[in-house]
């Protein structure tokens, strides 16, 4: 009997194992480095190993190697690289505001021990000697690994196994918050309950699938929906089922109940981390499962992410209207770019022309926009504190224009840039995903979304009308914060702006990566 | 057709970007520097402005020296907006049209910068008035220099911004600061026509470069072609104060003189022709647009010409008296190939002549403790004599003296006119009577009769760094005729398609027409206000002409009813629409919205269960909705 050596890529999957060597690398860091280096040691890993995990993908990139790597289970092709790009540059952003410390007297936004209980003497205790979670690096290390393996999935097994590596380190982090504890550990504990039944309908799914097709691999459910060997029904519902799961990770409604409770729970720097790169990888996922593995059933399809676009986008900016928390709303304002990205998702459109880009080149560009406003926008939630740490009331911000003109300046950028006003890479993004829908045949949709995002405008010009023309409020402060958040703010702003003003040499990089390789 | 063949930039043509580059420097230098530059700061503008004015000559001399084919130059400088199926690439087109017209702003403004140097000693914010100068000879000769219709309109909106700043740069004075509004809003109005102009373009033709819109015109429809030509000729008229846009001219006199002379006399308000004449592919394609071009040249001309006759401020004169050559210019640019190279040369020559007549005026009012008023004047001539000795030389320049530099522009514009239409040759020539009657009358109430000096006025020469450039222009307004009248035809060939006309310095029929008339002008003039003492004050009069002159021809009365007033009864209207419909009705939406978002929200209840719940349902309505789809 002979067994063939499986073939495994090395290099082209550098820049995935190079995440993950890191994260282990944390690990054991955390074991034997004394606490005082271990804080400095775990961010100068995380930056240097997400450099380098940079440095390796543009590598590759500039070999231009692309293929489907380790034997079916991954596809590097040039959305992977634009999804691995991103997700490792807004990672590394992100993560960037884990290590802020002087906004709040030296130490950081997590927990000291969060295994104590709230109020009891060990977290006092713990608190008094100044300890800190340094796990939180590694931890969103191994999450962030599995998401660049969920965006580049070609294989069930891979993408579920994928999704539960992203999950559960995020689960962790959303229960560790220094601050307002037990809000932070009862949205884990949402989090953990309602994602873990998302995975089970997306295990269900995927064996129902199973069964239709035979195969994990998605060129052979590919396959399978062109030559039909089983009921046409249980295509549709693992299809269905799985489309749940996915569903629920980007936050779309009716799956995303548990999106507020959690933004508002786990600690801002772990919300603006999850809201950029859970929704980058659940998109990427999402795309290619759909385009992939039932592109040629999408008349199947189409019609349910439509209905669950329209209804996200809706109930996304009608729900953001009425809040009055700044992370509620900015979660729900998440909730309806979902809905913004799955219209491109629905419109399905696969050639690049002169005159339209792709679906997915336009899932692309909206994502990154969207990335670079949420992570300018959390860092600022970041800033903006009283007394009693951030001041997350809507109210509060009243008259931030007056206090720090910097700061709420380049707030007011990501906000015109999540209303999608001209002159910001939102509206950029907008444009092409409403253009994606259209050549896909979805005008009704875009007219809904045109609507949506005009309801949504009012939602975010109230915050920077709030706060430019209003008396500022009392004791609310823009907190004095290092490089590590004004580079992500500055970052953010800028970028914001940029694609807006010169799309141009973005747009060039995206639609040339219009289509998944299958 | 002619078509303009252009070739690649070398030796100092690659550093022509240098002549709009220094004064926009100097401008940002002087605007940002602080005190720092209050002492010396003027004088590096003269410098700027007068490299910029070298370095012009230079190319003037380079491409005197080769081959007319291989006269105009191009100068790409780099891609300015990228998007899309188009493109537009900033450059410059560096061609006999445009070299000209560089020469003249950077020579007739250098010695303006010069002459302010002494007019704006003892002002306190002078630094503040060289850095605007110097912004805009900066946006003037990129107006002239662009080879894109859009760079251009970034030059046309610079020279509006810099109007605007030194109209109103006596902000103190409440006319001034109104003045300015006015000059530029009604500059908006001729601004939207070029806009509107290039948006055509670039939706029609695809871009915007003279080059690509020039190869375009034949094939446009003539349904757009007179579009564009039409809406060319509302940016043109906006910017050069031609009727109807021309409210603004008179009212521009509240600037400092220079400005006056620079701006609004030898410059700025030469871009509509320039417009025209550089537009000559679409407006041959027009019937239409080329007519109405020569209709309102021949209106303003008689019109500006009729508010100089009854205007007793000598610069309102003189701004009058600009509307009317600039008159002449469009009615030469709008007749055709036989026409534009006089345009530009009339433009050329006005100038000289009407800088230097500006300047002048400027050097009297100094001395007149900044009087403008003629009834004040009188007998200047003796106290003043450069001065007036060099008014004179503008004097009989403007009103076609043989062989000044008038008289050949104005000539062959008046003979291209006759060759047009007899009406437009008409026009032509009863201006021509009228700009004699008016500036013999402002030549005697100024430096003739008796003194009526109001007290404590003390009349004296100005000092060398007014009268100098007054001499020079003044000596340009003698030769600049003779120099360019059997030359500039062939030079302008290629850029404007012209051909050459046989020309004589013996005068035609229509020319001895012309002295005739230019003549009796005079005569009717010395009888009506040399012959007896000039009143004190305006007399009260009931006449017809005098009256409407002396109102503008009610030209803001005509705006007011027909403009201002609807406009603002418009808006008024939408501000009650807005308070009322608007706002009540978003107001209203926004509640609605908000009440569905408060009911929508008590499903956000924090409960684990409802949400588990809601998901559950979820999973139900999406197998419901695939079910459904596949059944439709």
């Amino acid at each position: 009997m002979n067994i063939a050596t499986p073939t495994f890529e090395w290099l082209q999957l550098a820049p995935v194992l190079t995440v993950l060597l890191v994260a282990c690398f944390g690990v054991v860091v955390e074991a034997v480095a004394p606490r005082a280096y271990r804080f400095v040691l775990q961010v100068s890993l995380v930056v240097l190993g997400l450099l380098a995990a940079l440095g390796l993908l543009a590598v590759n990139y500039a070999n231009e190697s692309v293929g489907i790597l380790a034997e079916g289970a991954v596809a590097l092709d040039r959305p992977t690289y634009l999804i691995w790009g991103a997700l490792l540059v807004f990672g590394l952003l992100s993560i960037l505001l884990f290590a802020e410390r002087k906004l709040d007297n030296g130490v950081s936004a997590f927990a000291a021990s969060a295994a104590s209980i709230p109020g009891s003497v060990s977290e006092t205790d713990s608190s008094a000697a100044r300890h800190e979670h340094t796990e939180v690096f590694p931890l969103a290390l191994f999450s962030l690994s599995g998401m660049m393996v969920f965006a580049s999935a070609t294989d069930l097994i891979t993408a579920f196994v994928a999704l539960e590596v992203m999950s559960l380190p995020l689960y962790l982090l959303s229960g560790m918050a220094r601050r307002r504890r037990l809000l932070s550990q009862e949205a884990a504990l949402k989090y953990f309950l309602l994602g873990s039944m998302s995975s089970a309908f997306f295990l269900f799914g995927m064996a129902l699938i199973y069964g239709y097709a035979g195969s994990f691999d998605y060129k052979a459910i590919d396959a399978a929906v062109f030559t039909p060997t089983y009921g046409h029904g249980l295509l549709l519902t693992g299809a269905a089922l799985m489309a749940v799961g996915l569903l629920f990770k980007i936050g779309a409604v009716p799956f995303h109940n548990w999106v507020p409770d959690v933004y508002v729970g786990a600690p801002t720097p772990v919300t603006g981390f999850m809201a950029i790169t859970t929704k980058l990888a659940a998109v990427g996922a999402t795309a290619r499962f759909f385009f992939v593995a039932l592109g040629a059933d999408r008349w199947s399809w189409q019609p349910l992410l439509a209905a669950v676009a329209l209804v996200t986008m809706i109930v996304g900016v009608v729900l953001a209207l009425t809040q009055t928390d700044i992370k509620r709303l900015l979660a729900y304002s998440s909730v309806s770019h979902a809905g913004f990205i799955l219209v491109a998702v629905v419109g399905a459109t696969v050639a690049t022309t002169s005159n339209y880009t792709s679906s997915v080149a336009s899932i692309i560009f909206y994502l990154l926009a969207y990335g670079f406003a949420t992570v300018a926008a959390f860092a600022v939630v970041t800033m903006v504190r009283d007394a009693a740490g951030e001041a997350n009331d809507i109210t509060s911000w009243a008259g931030l224009g007056q206090k720090n003109p910097v700061i709420a300046a380049a707030f007011a950028i990501v906000m015109l840039s999540f209303a999608g006003i001209p002159l910001t890479g939102g509206f950029i993004g907008k444009w092409e995903v409403f253009t994606a829908a259209w050549q896909g045949g979805y005008s009704w949709l875009v007219v809904a979304g045109v609507i949506a995002s005009l309801i949504a405008a009012y939602v975010y010009l109230k915050v920077i009308v709030s706060m430019f023309f209003a008396a500022p409020a009392e004791g609310v402060s823009v907190g004095k914060a290092g490089l590590v958040t004004l580079v992500p703010v500055g970052v953010g702003a800028i970028a914001s702006i940029y694609l807006g003003i010169f799309p141009g040499p973005v747009m060039d990089v995206v639609t040339a990566a219009s289509i998944f390789l299958r | 057709m002619i078509t303009l063949e252009t070739i690649a930039a070398t030796g100092v043509f690659q550093v022509a970007w240098l002549m709009i580059a220094l004064p926009a420097l100097v401008a940002g230098l002087l605007l940002v520097s602080g005190k720092f530059f209050d002492r010396g700061g003027h004088w590096l503008a003269v410098a700027a402005s007068s490299a910029s004015f070298v370095l012009a000559f230079w190319m003037f001399i380079e491409m005197l020296g080769a081959d007319p084919e291989h006269r105009a130059v191009s100068l790409p400088l780099f891609d300015w907006i990228q998007t899309g199926s188009w493109t537009v690439s900033a450059g410059l087109q560096i061609d006999q049209l445009s070299i000209l017209f560089a020469m003249l702003i950077t020579g007739v403004g250098s010695l303006i910068h010069l002459y302010s140097v002494g007019y704006m000693a003892h002002d306190d914010r002078r630094r503040r008035f060289f850095a605007y100068l110097n912004l805009f000879v900066a946006a003037m000769l990129l107006l002239v220099l662009a080879n894109d219709y859009l760079v251009l309109f970034v030059g046309w909106e610079g020279v509006g911004l810099a109007s605007y700043l030194l109209i109103g740069f006596w902000q103190h004075k409440p006319s001034a600061a109104a003045a300015a509004k006015k000059a530029f809003v009604m500059n908006r109005v001729g601004d939207l026509g070029l806009s509107m102009a290039v948006m055509s373009m670039l939706a029609l033709i695809g871009s915007s470069s003279f080059e690509a819109v020039n190869a375009a015109a034949s094939k446009l429809s003539p349904g757009w072609a007179t579009a564009i030509g039409l809406f060319l000729l509302l940016g043109a008229v906006g910017k050069s104060a031609q009727v109807p846009l021309q409210g603004w001219l008179l009212d521009a006199m509240e600037g400092p003189t220079p400005v006056s002379a620079l701006i609004h006399a030898a410059t700025m308000v030469t871009a509509g022709v320039y417009l025209v004449v550089r537009s000559h592919e679409i407006f041959q394609m027009s019937e239409v647009a080329s007519t109405a071009v020569v209709i309102v040249g021949a209106v303003t001309l008689l019109f500006g010409a009729w508010i100089g006759t009854s205007k007793d401020d000598i610069k309102k004169v003189l701004a009058g008296s600009t509307m009317s050559q600039i008159g002449y210019m469009m009615l030469a640019a709008g007749i055709g190939p036989a026409g534009y190279a006089f345009a530009i040369f009339h433009l050329l020559t006005h100038g000289f002549f009407k800088a230097n007549m500006f300047l002048g005026a400027g050097s009297v009012m100094h001395a007149m403790n900044d009087d403008v008023d003629m009834r004040h004047y009188g007998a200047l001539a003796k106290v003043m004599r450069v001065t007036f000795l060099t008014f004179a030389m503008g004097y009989l320049a403007i009103i076609g003296f043989p062989f000044f530099a008038g008289y050949f522009s104005k000539d062959h514009i008046i003979e291209a006119a006759f060759g047009h239409s007899a009406w437009a040759g008409v026009a032509a020539l009863l201006g021509a009577g009228i700009t004699a009657f008016y500036m013999t009358r402002l030549m005697l109430m100024t430096f003739f009769g008796e003194k009526r000096w109001r007290e404590g006025v003390h009349p004296h020469e100005s000092p060398k760094t007014m009268t100098i450039p007054l001499i020079i222009l003044g000596f340009f307004s003698i030769i600049g005729g003779a120099l360019m009248n059997f030359w500039i035809q062939e030079w302008l060939e290629p850029a404007t398609g012209g051909h050459p006309h046989e020309l004589t310095l013996v005068p035609t029929l229509v020319g001895w027409l012309t002295m005739a008339v230019v003549a009796a002008g005079v005569a009717i003039s010395w009888f009506v206000f040399g012959a007896k003492p000039v009143p004190d004050a305006a007399p009260a009069s009931g006449n017809f002409f005098t009256v409407m002159g002396r109102n503008d021809l009610f030209g803001d009365t005509v705006n007011d009813v027909l403009v201002v007033q609807p406009t603002m009864l418009a808006a008024r209207g939408v501000v009650v629409a807005d308070h009322k419909v608007l706002d009540g009705g978003f107001g209203g939406l926004a509640t609605a919205f908000a009440g569905i978002s408060t009911q929508v929200r008590k499903l956000q209840n924090g409960q684990v269960r409802t949400y588990a719940l809601t998901m559950a349902i979820g999973v139900v309505a999406v197998g419901v909705v695939m079910i459904l789809s596949q059944l439709g």
